[in-house]
């Protein structure tokens, strides 16, 4: 566990100054079924990518960022031909 | 202007970086994302108290990759114009470059529009500050444990307006913002949802918007799995469904001439999209009936107002 | 350096100030007896003298709500109120001072309802002392000149980055005039050039106002308090300063003829200014008190407060507002809290006068005093404040 610091430490008044620091925060952690890309299927629409709320969809390579996909399956429901399977994830 | 035709089009720059504390499935993050995506680097965004503040700005860690302020729940239009005023006197003193092209954007919920940022709001659009504002609506006050909005829909369980014996969820009317935003005689207002195959329609509107001098509103339908009761996966096919049965047409209204964006030649039946939803697991089938004579009169209002067939008649699938 | 005398009410001198120090925005509404400050400011933009965006909200929260997002865009903020008013904005005043933001606001005090009263005493501003925000009283039109352009250059101080709001009692001095000198725009704003930093910056992207857990709350309010600590010390320098620039200077606190005196009273605003006229006809009268009017009230100099009024016997302490609920008004209890577990205190009587705008002549304060030196000399001591001139 990181040291919390005193109040000297940390910005002044009210403010996150590191923007996008929120990728240190993993929530894959978060999920139970993970998306997995069958690229032979993929017709490369996008729709997964344009409808991620994790942007964790790659639009060039359909490579899912695990690190921080939370296994809502909205890219499994939608794809229009079936290209995404949620698949339970063995801890 | 240059509109977006394609899904191609979108570009591939994140403005909401991942690592935010919004539920698997939210809406919220892909309207913002969509939205900001739009607007590009050059934007400020202010965002009230609600379920995208506080869960993309826990310190020190913030998802947003734009400059962004939160103030307090109801002064989404008040902080918007102060941040705009000073951008413009700012410009003005040459205090910044006179070509500054800076966009305000407002992201704020249905609780901060509809009911506590209400005024804020109207004395916004009133005074004419070019901020484009977007309510991001999901029919209730969601961050605090899904309270009932002036936003949350007839008959919609919340655990303001609760189900039992004596009382069936809201007995009220959804507040109609986006009539209530036009009615300002605004440049520029829309209807939108992140429901699939509406991505562009939002988009497009959302280019409209930043490229109006004044201000723009345009009011997103957002689909909650956490507090309408559904699957975390049929957040966007939900948007669908809501155009696609009527409950939520889609149309913009460009200095007082309204346009409606999304026909529905073939309108699906309420049924297929309330009975998905928990919310509305305690309605009877005249309670439906009910719900479906009011979208059909409400079809019948728009196709009238436009003067041609927009919003077809229901077609049992 | 050009001195010009303008016969200005306080509100007018208010607005006149923040043309001077070049605010670039401006959101004001209109509430009794502030009104001139945003009708004033109004017209310098329609004349073109104020190259200010007025915006003419629909309500004191979203003038307080505009400022905090001018002032973090960058631009130097201006707003005013009074009572309800200030009311109104109360949740966002802890906001823009947790912000840390230099906003500067005039503030004609006036009573809060109900019943509603458009007239003056300082529960408005006193119930809002504990927001973090610096509060100035002011006894003159040409202090509120003089205070609101201190307040920026304050306000803006890297070591402060505080809210400052400048009280002025409402129509005894919102509304009367009084010669004011006034002096140019470019020279008031060399003394206080810009130092408003632009936290909203699309090439360096902070986000503001953030969602903070119990681990780190207590620290960022921290720094308030550390802040204010550093306020004293910075507003002498400031008027120091101002009065080598303008020689005009007022201090943390002004003293009237308090060398020998028995009594000192202690008061805020307009009912100082009386009290002198009540002292002089005392004095002749053989009786030995003085005053002790504190310009500073928050954050308390205590420093100062301590130094110079530990020596006295009684301090007469008249407050302008309740602290309903409590057993003496709000400037006694800050004074008492300065004098806690002191060993040389002076003993306190405390009157509450003036509620709602009525009237305190030189003829109640001397009747105040009287009542005061015959407890001194008597030994008796008072528990409550006194409700001075309420009908029973």
């Amino acid at each position: 566990m990181s040291e919390l610091k005193s109040y000297k430490e940390i910005p002044i008044g009210s403010k996150n100054v590191e923007a996008g620091s929120s990728v240190r925060n993993e929530t894959g952690s978060w999920r139970d079924f993970k998306p997995v890309v069958d690229m032979d299927k993929c017709i490369k629409c996008l729709m997964c990518f344009v409808s991620c709320p994790d942007a964790t969809i790659n639009p060039t390579t359909f490579g899912v960022n695990y690190a921080h996909c939370k296994g809502c399956g909205i890219c499994a429901q939608m794809c229009p031909v079936g290209a995404v399977t949620m698949v339970e994830e063995v801890v | 202007m240059s509109l977006y035709r394609t899904l191609k089009e979108v570009p591939t720059e994140e403005y909401l970086a991942q690592g935010h504390r919004l539920c698997a499935g939210c809406p919220e993050a892909i309207c913002v994302r969509l939205v900001t995506k739009v607007a590009g680097k050059d934007t400020i965004i202010v965002n009230p108290t609600g379920c995208l503040e506080v869960s993309t700005s826990l310190f020190p860690e913030t998802a947003w990759k734009l400059p962004w302020i939160h103030v307090a729940f109801e002064n989404g239009g008040a902080v918007a114009s102060g941040v705009e005023a000073a951008l413009k006197s700012m410009k003005r003193k040459g205090i910044i470059p006179k070509e500054t092209k800076t966009h305000v954007i407002v992201f704020a919920g249905d609780g901060g529009t509809t009911d506590i940022g209400f005024q804020a709001l109207s004395g916004m659009l009133e005074r004419g500050h070019d901020v484009v504002y977007v309510c991001i609506d999901n029919e209730a006050y969601m961050n605090t444990g899904i309270q009932r909005s002036g936003s949350t829909p007839y008959m919609a369980w919340a655990t303001t307006s609760p189900v039992g014996k004596v009382l069936k969820g809201k007995m009220q009317q959804k507040k109609d913002m986006v009539s209530i935003a036009a009615a300002h005689g605004i440049p520029y207002t829309a209807s939108a949802t992140v429901g699939t195959g509406y991505w562009l329609d939002l988009m497009n509107k959302v280019r409209k918007a930043i490229d109006v001098e004044g201000p723009a509103y345009i009011h997103c339908l957002n689909p909650c799995p956490t507090g309408w009761r559904f699957e975390p996966n049929l957040t966007v096919e939900m948007g669908r469904l809501a155009v696609q049965t009527g409950m939520w047409m889609l149309y913009e209204v460009v200095d007082g001439k309204l346009t409606v964006t999304a026909r529905v030649s073939k309108r699906r039946p309420v049924r297929d999209y309330l009975k998905q939803q928990g919310r509305f697991r305690h309605l009877t089938d005249e309670d439906i009936a009910k719900i479906q004579r009011h979208v059909d009169e409400s079809a019948a209002e728009m196709n009238k107002l436009v003067g041609q067939e927009v919003i077809g008649p229901v077609q049992e699938s | 350096m050009s001195v010009k005398r303008i016969p200005l009410s306080a509100n007018h001198a208010a607005a006149y100030a923040a043309k001077a120090c070049d605010i670039d925005v401006a959101a004001v509404y209109p509430i009794t007896p502030q009104v001139e400050v945003a009708e004033r400011l109004g017209q310098f933009v329609a004349d073109g003298e104020l190259r200010a965006e007025y915006i003419p909200v629909e309500s004191e929260h979203s003038a307080m709500s505009a400022c905090v997002g001018a002032s973090s865009a960058g631009a130097r903020a201006f707003t005013a109120t009074a009572s309800q008013g200030l009311a109104l904005m109360h949740e966002i005043l802890f906001i823009a001072s947790g912000s840390r933001l230099p906003i500067v606001m005039a503030l004609a005090n006036r009573t809060l309802s109900s019943p509603i009263n458009i007239h003056c005493d300082h529960s408005d501003s006193m119930a809002s002392r504990d927001c973090g925000w610096v509060q100035i009283y002011a006894s003159s039109g040409q202090e509120v000149y003089d205070s609101v352009i201190q307040a920026y250059k304050l306000a803006e101080d890297d070591k402060i980055l505080l809210p400052v709001m400048v009280c002025f009692d409402g129509y005894i001095l919102s509304h009367t005039y009084e010669p004011v000198l006034v002096n140019s725009d470019e020279d008031v704003l060399g003394f206080v050039p810009k130092n408003v930093k632009r936290l909203l910056d699309p090439d360096n992207p902070l986000s503001i106002g953030v969602f903070c857990m119990p681990d780190y709350e207590y620290e960022f309010k921290y720094q308030l308090v550390e802040a204010l600590g550093n306020v004293p010390d910075r507003l002498k320098k400031v008027d120091q300063a101002f009065g080598e620039r303008f020689g005009r200077g007022y201090g943390l606190y002004e003293m009237y003829r308090m060398d020998d005196a028995e009594v000192v009273m202690v008061a805020l605003g307009t009912m100082a200014s009386t009290a002198k006229a009540a002292i002089d006809e005392l004095r002749t009268e053989g009786e030995k008190v003085g005053l002790f009017r504190p310009r500073l009230f928050r954050p308390n100099p205590v420093d100062e407060w301590r130094a110079i009024l530990s020596k006295y016997n009684m301090l007469m302490v008249v407050d302008r507002a309740m602290s309903l609920g409590s057993v003496a008004g709000p400037l006694a209890l800050e004074l008492l809290g300065a004098f806690m577990n002191e060993k040389d205190r002076p003993r306190f009587m405390n009157f509450v006068a003036g509620i709602g705008g009525r009237d305190v002549t030189v003829e109640d304060i001397k009747q105040m005093f009287r009542k005061t030196i015959d407890a001194h000399r008597s030994g008796t001591t008072m528990r409550t404040c006194q409700y001075y001139g309420v009908r029973m």
